[in-house]
């Protein structure tokens, strides 16, 4: 078993921030005749190198547009850099946005199939799984409604508990602990301290530098894109609680 | 593969939300061409003097076909925009859009073809054996459903103003489909080679061959397989090489 789950090597992400988009043919052409089809560069990443082994938890902290979100749509496979590269191994659960696969029109229980196959789980297992992400979500009847009827903390619920329920390999984590009243933050806390009890990796993007000292074993500070601290969790949530 | 199951479920929530919370529910594939073609076999029977007993069978090949492409491209071009929420949070592999899209279409058109097969009966005018030749211009059709929308999927992300046109585009591939005329008795004969360069008027025109048990067209079955072939590598190699940017784009 390869212990490195996830190697980041110099990893750049590089957006193209002109402020003319483009979005139709004859806006297309006008430019193009003109020579105004700019390009402003904006590194949202530089040289980020990174490797998290099985079973390491680790806290990703930086103010707001240092780059965190960007980092982690890099891991998840979403974007792809503009230059470095990324390995990974294993099944990784992003909870960027929680049910950011779900259809409006779908009930409870048939989204919970359709993002399980966005995981890449097959039927199969999403079956047997299924009673248990049910009672995890608690949504009761619920689960039978369309889910353009949900709340949004319903629906937080139900993306939260597909995803933990299904066992990843990783699993990131991107603010996301604040979902739904005490009851269920509880309840989530606790499976994922099991979770880490049976040695998940977990990435958890977090302001919460308590949660970060409580549940994380390295840490990382970015800033503007590029990582200026590391070191144990313990030490650089006190650093930069200051 | 590790996507299958995906794939399977992005066909199933086509079929399932295309007719939820109708009361006929998928029954609709099979009514919605029934009553298109009544109309149109009333319109133009009479606005072009056809009254040949086969001509609602004729206007009906021609029509559910054209449907079925129009819907299938028309979704397909819309695909990656429609998954822009997927697409933007997880990692899937996206030419599983514009393909779903195309396949439930697919099999929303193959339900509906009982009703070609019932109205042949009702109008006496019974399918030989050589009526199973059919699956060689659906085959064909299939592919060339593929190929164009696969290809409008990548154009789509960065133009958005091609749905417009597409649906502008659809109308002329329509009137030049003959779905609803003779274009022997229609139109003059320095007009009418053209409508052999329409790949979906050649299917259609193939497809008709197999229903009233005539003889293939070789132009007419081999030109929309290229077509189809063509468009399917060039459309599936730009695809896969523009696909990493796509997110940067909606």
């Amino acid at each position: 078993m390869n212990d490195e789950l996830i190697k980041l090597d110099n990893v750049g992400m590089c957006f193209n921030l002109s402020s003319e988009k483009v979005d139709s043919l004859k806006e297309y052409f006008i430019k193009l005749v003109g020579g105004k089809l700019s390009y402003r560069e904006f590194w949202a990443l530089r040289d980020v190198s990174l490797s998290i082994k099985r079973g390491e938890r680790l806290g990703v902290m930086g103010l707001n547009g240092a780059g965190k979100s960007t980092l982690m749509k890099v891991i998840a496979g979403v974007f792809v850099p503009t230059e470095g590269s990324v390995k990974r191994s294993g099944v990784i659960a992003p909870l960027i946005e929680l049910g950011a696969g779900f259809d409006m029109q779908y009930t409870g229980r048939e989204n919970v199939f359709l993002y399980g196959a966005v995981l890449g789980h097959s039927k199969k297992y999403m079956q047997a799984r299924y009673e248990e992400i049910a009672e995890f979500a608690d949504l009761g009847e619920f689960m039978d409604v369309p889910l353009k009827n949900y709340s949004s903390g319903m629906r937080a619920r139900l993306g939260f508990a597909i995803a933990v329920m299904c066992e990843p390999d990783v699993l990131i984590l991107d603010e996301v602990l604040s979902v739904g009243d005490v009851k269920f933050r509880k309840k989530s806390e606790a499976r994922i301290t099991e979770m880490i009890d049976k040695g998940i990796t977990v990435i958890f993007v977090s302001h919460n530098t308590e949660q970060i000292k409580r549940l994380c074993t390295r840490a990382i500070i970015l800033e503007k894109g590029r990582i200026v601290n590391e070191g144990s969790a313990a030490e650089l949530a006190e650093a930069y609680a200051k | 593969m590790q996507y299958t199951n995906l794939f399977c479920e992005l066909v199933k929530k086509g079929i399932k939300l295309k007719y939820r919370r109708s009361y006929l529910g998928v029954l609709w594939s099979l009514i919605e061409p029934l009553l298109t073609m009544i109309v149109l076999t009333l319109v133009f029977g009479t606005l072009l003097d056809h009254h040949e007993a086969s001509f609602p069978v004729y206007i009906l090949a021609g029509r559910l076909i054209y449907g079925f492409f129009s819907q299938a491209t028309t979704t397909a071009l819309k695909s990656i925009r429609a998954n822009e929420g997927l697409i933007k949070k997880v990692y899937v592999p996206k030419l599983l859009f514009p393909m779903s899209g195309i396949c439930f279409n697919f099999i929303l058109f193959l339900i509906s073809l009982p009703v070609l097969f019932a109205v042949s009966l009702v109008l006496k005018c019974y399918p030989s054996v050589r009526a199973l030749l059919i699956v060689l211009p659906l085959l064909t059709l299939f592919l060339l459903a593929c190929g164009v929308g696969v290809t409008l999927s990548t154009m789509g992300v960065y133009f958005r103003d091609l749905e417009y046109l597409w649906n502008i585009a659809l109308m002329l591939i329509m009137y030049t489909s003959a779905i609803f005329y003779y274009p022997d008795r229609i139109l003059d004969s320095n007009v009418s080679w053209l409508l052999k360069f329409n790949p979906l008027f050649c299917v259609i025109s193939s497809a008709r061959s197999c229903i009233f048990g005539e003889a293939f067209d070789t132009w007419e079955v081999l030109y929309p397989l290229g077509f189809a072939v063509v468009f399917l590598l060039l459309g599936t190699a730009v695809f896969k090489r523009k696909e990493n940017e796509f997110l940067l784009h909606i």
